[in-house]
């Protein structure tokens, strides 16, 4: 049993150092000349994928990487060059000039795309995957996922339509698998994917665990930057003993932070939920702009469709292990969907069982998935819960329209408002 | 057949006013075919661009209508969206909002990023049914058909639930048939455009296709099949004018005073404008199971854009195939603005063309904007510069 100095602080920590092995198993690749799948945070089946020996690519994860690093403008610009627009997705154009430029990162380097995997959890995934094709031939497969049809329609199991979806979904699986042998070159084990669908189903039951535990106060970590870690892990790890691992470890900490009242390095006085995509131009001025006042994101949407869903806590069946993977799958996915498109009813239970004092919402510019219906959900969560909002725009990787003094001034007009509204509870 | 009808305006009326009738009725942002129909009873399910089966609206007696935006300020849609987005959305909301439509059931579908959304942004502004309709986006799996056929049986009770009564297969045959005529026509109307553009101006055969969106289809067929010979009859001068392609008109609809500034300066001898309407490109089966008959018509006789994902048809091969099938010279290569599918599509649009030799013509637009001037001046230098060359 570890004690309480080396457990808090280990899942940032291992995390890092587990993200860094990653990328230079990434690099190594690369240096061989060996082809990646390309693959995205929502719906990424690297459960499967694993089965295939892939070097498993997250363009989302590199591209925002650039910008976290201060570079992404170099790479926007090239892109930009190449005839892109300033108003369309800045990974895809982080992405562009990343392949203009061999693969390389700050990072390191990345292997060439020999196969993408593209669901339809962001449209914009397919016409990336159609950048690939057409520029360096990649064989891409477009894996559909029909989402919610409206925020009212949540099919239970046997109802005709979603039988439907998963009729669909488990048949482009299966075509799936002779496309990813015939790139890698490795015939399919279904033991293979067993065992990789049961170290996916600890991260999800601990994925789960973990947002769960941050419903204790103070919350032992910050949805915002801790969490943005812990995803990291969740995806490029996925289906992976270490993976696994890692979030078993990580359980084991929050519940001992928990447990000893520890919280974040921020003094807790307002807890916030955060709805968008975080601003990774300026992430850690971003995060202090919220911590410098107290203000401790306990939840966010981004660790539901960033994960994939895995919040969801999917539980594959490791008896019918390419069915339950396709059931998984639209679980998992359309979850993720779910919490952008349809989120009011989400947001409403996040603010009761995480007891927050606010909302924080971040449409960015680069992407209109997550965005689009961030204004109106604020407008349909205040007409039905008695809890601050605050509606701030910028971007994940274009610091042309990241404007910090601006932010601040609406960061600060929240808090004090959120200030006041404490005084008052506290009179009344 | 549906008995009502809903623009008395084009009858026993000389061709001009015709035409003038339907660019009219395309400008007015009022909709009062729409408000016609409902004031004779009849119900309306809106669809958002691009493609809708509009069949098995139009089965169930009820009016699909096209929800395209309009050319309006979005006053109260505005504070329901973010900063960076297409125009389209917003008034196409507004248009609800406003009241200038109103809806029994709106329907929109993942073409991309931002209308996917609409589904929750209307249902929480609107107490009828707003639903996403999910079309296949990998349109090439053995397991699509089947799928899709679902996906409509899945609509088709909704709708029945919106009319209140159950849809057969054979209204659903009758409907085909009037949508394959209706095809046919529009088929007729483009090998026009592209046979003797001079016959009919790009602004003409646009506002003849938009229509289709707000008329019961029958009514559009009456109106096309009379229009069609006119126009053959007219006495119009061939001018020397380049023949070119229009791209980036599959969802957002440019002003329709910029499409005829574009037909001023050369002829069009196709475009995508609208292509929703044109989506299937022979008539469907209407002799088996009509559901299964529409998805396989969706999937399998189909055109193309940049909202569907189809290794059978990439894109700038489609468009080198929509250039040389027409005999066109040259491209107008647009994208609305704020378009993510539209803009990202230029770019392999433009190294195609530029690989195959054939000049173009980029730009942007905007369903509101109303200079044209600038834009008028570059496209008139460019068509110079080939005349001249």
């Amino acid at each position: 049993m570890a004690n309480g100095d080396s457990i808090v602080g280990r899942g940032n920590a291992e995390g890092a150092r587990l993200f860094r092995e990653w990328f230079s198993e990434l690099t190594d690749a690369a240096e061989a000349g060996r082809g990646g799948a390309y693959v995205f945070v929502m719906g990424s089946v690297a459960e499967l994928l694993r089965c295939f020996d892939f070097p498993i690519v997250f363009p989302e994860v590199n591209s925002l990487q650039t910008a976290v690093r201060h570079v992404a403008h170099e790479y926007l610009d090239e892109a930009e060059d190449y005839g892109y627009s300033p108003d369309i997705c800045g990974y895809v154009k982080a992405d562009v000039a990343t392949q203009l430029r061999g693969g390389r990162l700050p990072m390191g380097r990345i292997p060439k795309p020999a196969l993408s995997i593209c669901t339809n959890a962001c449209n914009t995934y397919i016409k990336w995957g159609e950048i690939w094709e057409r520029t360096q031939g990649t064989r891409a497969f477009t894996l559909d996922v029909p989402g919610s049809r409206a925020a009212d329609l949540s099919p239970v199991r046997g109802d005709v339509a979603l039988e439907n979806d998963r009729r669909y979904v488990l048949a482009q699986l299966r075509e799936l698998i002779p496309v990813c042998e015939e790139v890698s070159g490795v015939r399919f084990d279904i033991d293979r994917l067993r065992e990789s669908l049961g170290y996916a189903n600890t991260m999800n039951r601990c994925w789960a665990r973990v947002l769960e535990l941050n419903r204790s106060r103070p919350a032992p970590f910050n949805a915002l930057t801790d969490g943005t870690i812990y995803l990291g892990v969740s995806n490029s790890l996925r289906g992976t003993e270490a993976g696994a691992r890692y979030f078993v470890d990580l359980v084991e900490e929050m519940e001992y932070k928990r447990d000893h009242g520890i919280g974040t390095a921020t003094d807790e006085e307002y807890r916030l939920i955060f709805v968008g995509v975080p601003c990774y131009p300026i992430f850690r001025r971003f995060g202090e702009l919220f911590t410098e006042w107290g203000g401790t994101f306990v939840n966010s949407t981004y660790l539901s469709f960033a994960s994939g869903g895995a919040n969801a806590a999917f539980e594959y069946d490791l008896e019918r292990p390419l069915e339950s993977l396709a059931d998984g799958l639209l679980h998992s996915v359309r979850n993720a969907m779910d919490s952008m498109f349809f989120q009011t009813d989400t947001l409403l239970r996040m603010v009761t069982e995480f007891a927050a004092d606010g909302v924080v919402y971040h449409p960015i510019k680069s992407c209109r998935t997550v965005s689009t219906g961030l204004a109106d959900t604020r407008r349909a969560v205040m007409e039905r819960a008695d809890v601050a909002s605050l509606y701030i725009e910028s971007d994940m990787m274009d610091r042309r329209v990241v404007s910090e003094a601006q932010l601040k001034n609406r960061i600060d007009a929240f808090f004090e408002g959120l200030a006041s509204r404490k005084h008052q509870a506290a009179a009344s | 057949m549906n008995p009502i009808r809903v623009f008395p305006e084009w009858r026993d009326r000389p061709l001009d006013q015709v035409l003038g009738a339907c660019r009219e009725l395309v400008e007015n942002a009022n909709f009062p075919t729409v408000k016609r129909w409902r004031a004779a009873g009849g119900k309306v399910v809106g669809h958002f661009q691009v493609y809708f089966p509009e069949e098995i609206v139009h089965a169930a007696g009820v009016l699909p209508f096209r929800v395209r935006g309009a050319p309006i300020e979005p006053l109260q849609s505005d504070s329901r969206f973010g900063s960076y987005l297409c125009s389209i959305l917003k008034t196409s909301l507004e248009l609800a909002l406003s009241g200038r439509v109103q809806l029994d059931m709106f329907v929109t579908h993942p073409i991309c990023d931002a209308a996917r959304n609409l589904a929750g942004v209307w249902g929480r502004n609107f107490p009828y049914r707003c639903q996403i309709l999910y079309l296949p986006q990998n349109a090439t799996s053995p397991s699509a058909p089947a799928y899709l056929r679902g996906e409509y049986e899945r609509l088709l009770h909704d709708v029945e639930a919106v009319a209140g009564h159950a849809i057969s297969d054979d209204d659903l045959r009758a409907s085909i048939a009037v949508f394959n005529e209706n095809r046919a026509l529009l088929r007729e109307l483009y090998a026009l455009k592209r046979r003797a553009p001079w016959q009919v101006a790009m602004d003409e055969a646009y506002v003849l296709v938009a229509i289709g969106g707000m008329l019961p289809r029958e009514e559009h067929n009456e109106l096309l099949r009379w229009v069609l010979p006119e126009l053959e009859r007219r006495t119009a001068r061939k001018l020397d004018r380049i023949r070119v392609v229009f791209e980036g008109g599959f969802c957002e609809q440019p002003p329709l005073d910029l499409i005829r500034a574009i037909g001023r300066s050369c002829y069009v001898v196709d475009d995508d404008l609208l292509i929703g309407l044109r989506w299937i490109l022979e008539d469907v089966a209407a002799s088996g199971d009509p559901l299964a008959d529409l998805a396989h018509a969706y999937l399998h006789a189909s055109s193309y854009s940049p909202v569907q994902h189809d290794a059978r048809k990439p894109k700038e091969e489609m468009l080198l195939e929509r250039i040389r099938g027409a005999g066109a010279t040259a491209a107008i290569v647009t994208a609305a603005k704020m378009c993510e599918p539209g803009l990202e599509e230029q770019v392999g649009y433009v190294r195609a063309l530029d690989a195959a030799g054939i000049p173009y013509f980029v730009s942007e637009f905007e369903e509101s904007m109303t200079s044209f001037d600038h834009l008028e001046i570059q496209l008139e230098t460019f068509v110079e510069n080939l005349m001249f060359d």
